[in-house]
């Protein structure tokens, strides 16, 4: 369950986000510079909001009016950076487990690298560095290595933007897929109307900096 | 007059040691320069760059002044280990580290600030504290520009000549290095001896800046984060 309302001073204008989920996919649609990836980070701690609450499963993570700004590796939020953001220096696998919680910290789910490795079909590029995979399994080995840490809110900034459009029909299918088993809210960002309406539950339309409208859909699974 | 190897020996002693000295406080320097913002910093900036402008005539006068013997770090010396610096191999590593600190310091800067800060971020996401971010990516990624500067650290302590002879003196077997060796060697009209140490010292550069160039050239470790 994510609540957020928050406002960010940008260089051009103030973003302002209002934002309530407890489950499914929320899509957030606009163009290039409306403020879609500062949502995000400042939803993940990346960066800091000038203004407001963020609440993640009724913990406060996040708030100007107390003071408090939990550290981003506290948050229990995974996400998938728009270029991957995978590690060059190691393996996919080393990749996949940098973020494995250690032993006992986390009880309520046991992972191992092969499960989450086996779920995104990933497996036999375990011993395979980045710049030997392809854009496709590049972002199947992201979101391997986010949903690893065992978050409470998978961010996705654009993570199709950059696949042809066979490994993309695919990839969004499998997001769908991996929602409804993992059963946590995803966020995702897109600048693809398409995509948003494809993949989102809830819509959020953004355009310099304000939610211009929110539309919840009900999709036939 | 018979050559002399000793020169020699005591030029790679010295270089070893500079350099040894020089990593260990240029990469937390280097990091912290690189990654953090405080007041002065163009001040400190400017100071840790010095030694690279400033003639080395100056740099060995203001080290005498700081080591010598009633210098505040010489009086210490004498009393904490009963040494002093001036006219030892001590000094000698002393100027070379501090004319070799910018060398190292400005390649490992620019190498931390080329890692992509994604992957430093993505890191973070997925819960590293600074330290462990700073060890398993940024240092890895950096790799490339910290051995740079390590070589070009190694080679400018090697060819030190004005300062160390300003504070570590010409003493043949104690502080005579190479190029200080050359100097005294040509001066006493020994041209058998400094041909052999400018020949060594020549060739050893042009491995160093050949190797390095080679190397720049060389299959390079991808630092994106393996974008499309």
């Amino acid at each position: 369950m994510l609540k957020a309302h928050f406002k960010k001073k940008l260089p051009t204008f103030e973003l302002e986000a209002d934002i309530s989920l407890s489950n499914g996919i929320l899509a957030l649609v606009g163009p290039s510079g409306a403020g879609k990836t500062t949502i995000l980070q400042c939803l993940a701690g990346l960066q800091t909001p000038s203004w407001g609450e963020i609440n993640i499963h009724g913990k406060n993570v996040f708030s100007s009016q107390h003071g408090t700004d939990v550290p981003i590796r506290n948050r229990r939020i995974g996400y998938v950076f728009q270029d991957y953001a995978l590690f060059p220096n190691m393996t996919v696998e080393k990749n996949v487990m940098y973020g494995k919680p250690k032993k006992g910290s986390v009880p309520n789910k046991v992972l191992t690298a092969a499960n989450v490795l086996e779920m995104l079909k990933i497996e036999h590029l375990r011993n395979r560095y980045p710049n030997q995979i392809s854009g496709g399994e590049k972002q199947r080995v992201a979101l391997a290595r986010a949903l690893m840490t065992e978050p409470e809110l998978l961010l996705l900034d654009e993570p199709l933007s950059a696949l042809d459009q066979d490994t993309r029909s695919t990839l969004q299918q499998e997001l769908l897929k991996l929602q409804a088993q993992w059963q946590i809210p995803f966020i995702l960002v897109t600048h693809d109307p398409q995509e948003a309406e494809m993949l989102g539950d809830q819509i959020i339309k953004l355009d310099r900096g304000k939610q211009e409208g929110i539309r919840k859909l009900h999709r036939v699974q | 007059m018979e050559f002399s190897y000793i020169p020699i020996i005591l030029s790679l002693k010295v270089a070893l040691a500079a350099v040894i000295i020089v990593a260990c406080s240029s990469i937390p320097i280097a990091a912290l320069m690189a990654k953090r913002e405080f007041w002065g910093k163009d001040v400190v900036e400017s100071i840790i760059t010095l030694p690279l402008v400033l003639p080395p005539s100056v740099i060995g006068f203001m080290l005498l002044y700081v080591f010598g013997k009633n210098g505040p770090l010489g009086k210490l010396f004498e009393l904490w280990f009963h040494t002093r610096i001036v006219f030892t191999l001590a000094g000698a590593v002393i100027a070379a580290a501090v004319v070799a600190f910018p060398l190292m310091y400005q390649a490992v800067k620019v190498a931390i600030e080329n890692v992509d800060q994604n992957l430093e971020k993505a890191a973070r996401t997925l819960g590293a504290r600074e330290l462990r971010v700073f060890f398993t990516i940024t240092l890895p990624l950096a790799l490339n520009g910290i051995v740079a500067g390590l070589v070009l650290a190694f080679a400018r302590s090697l060819g030190e000549f004005g300062a160390t002879l300003m504070i570590a003196g010409n003493i043949p077997g104690k502080t005579q290095t190479m190029p200080i060796a050359i100097y005294f060697a040509n001066e006493a009209g020994d041209t058998g001896q400094a041909s052999i140490l400018v020949i060594i010292m020549t060739v050893f550069s042009f491995l160093v800046i050949y190797g390095l160039n080679r190397w720049g050239k060389g299959p390079r470790r991808d630092t994106r984060g393996g974008g499309a």
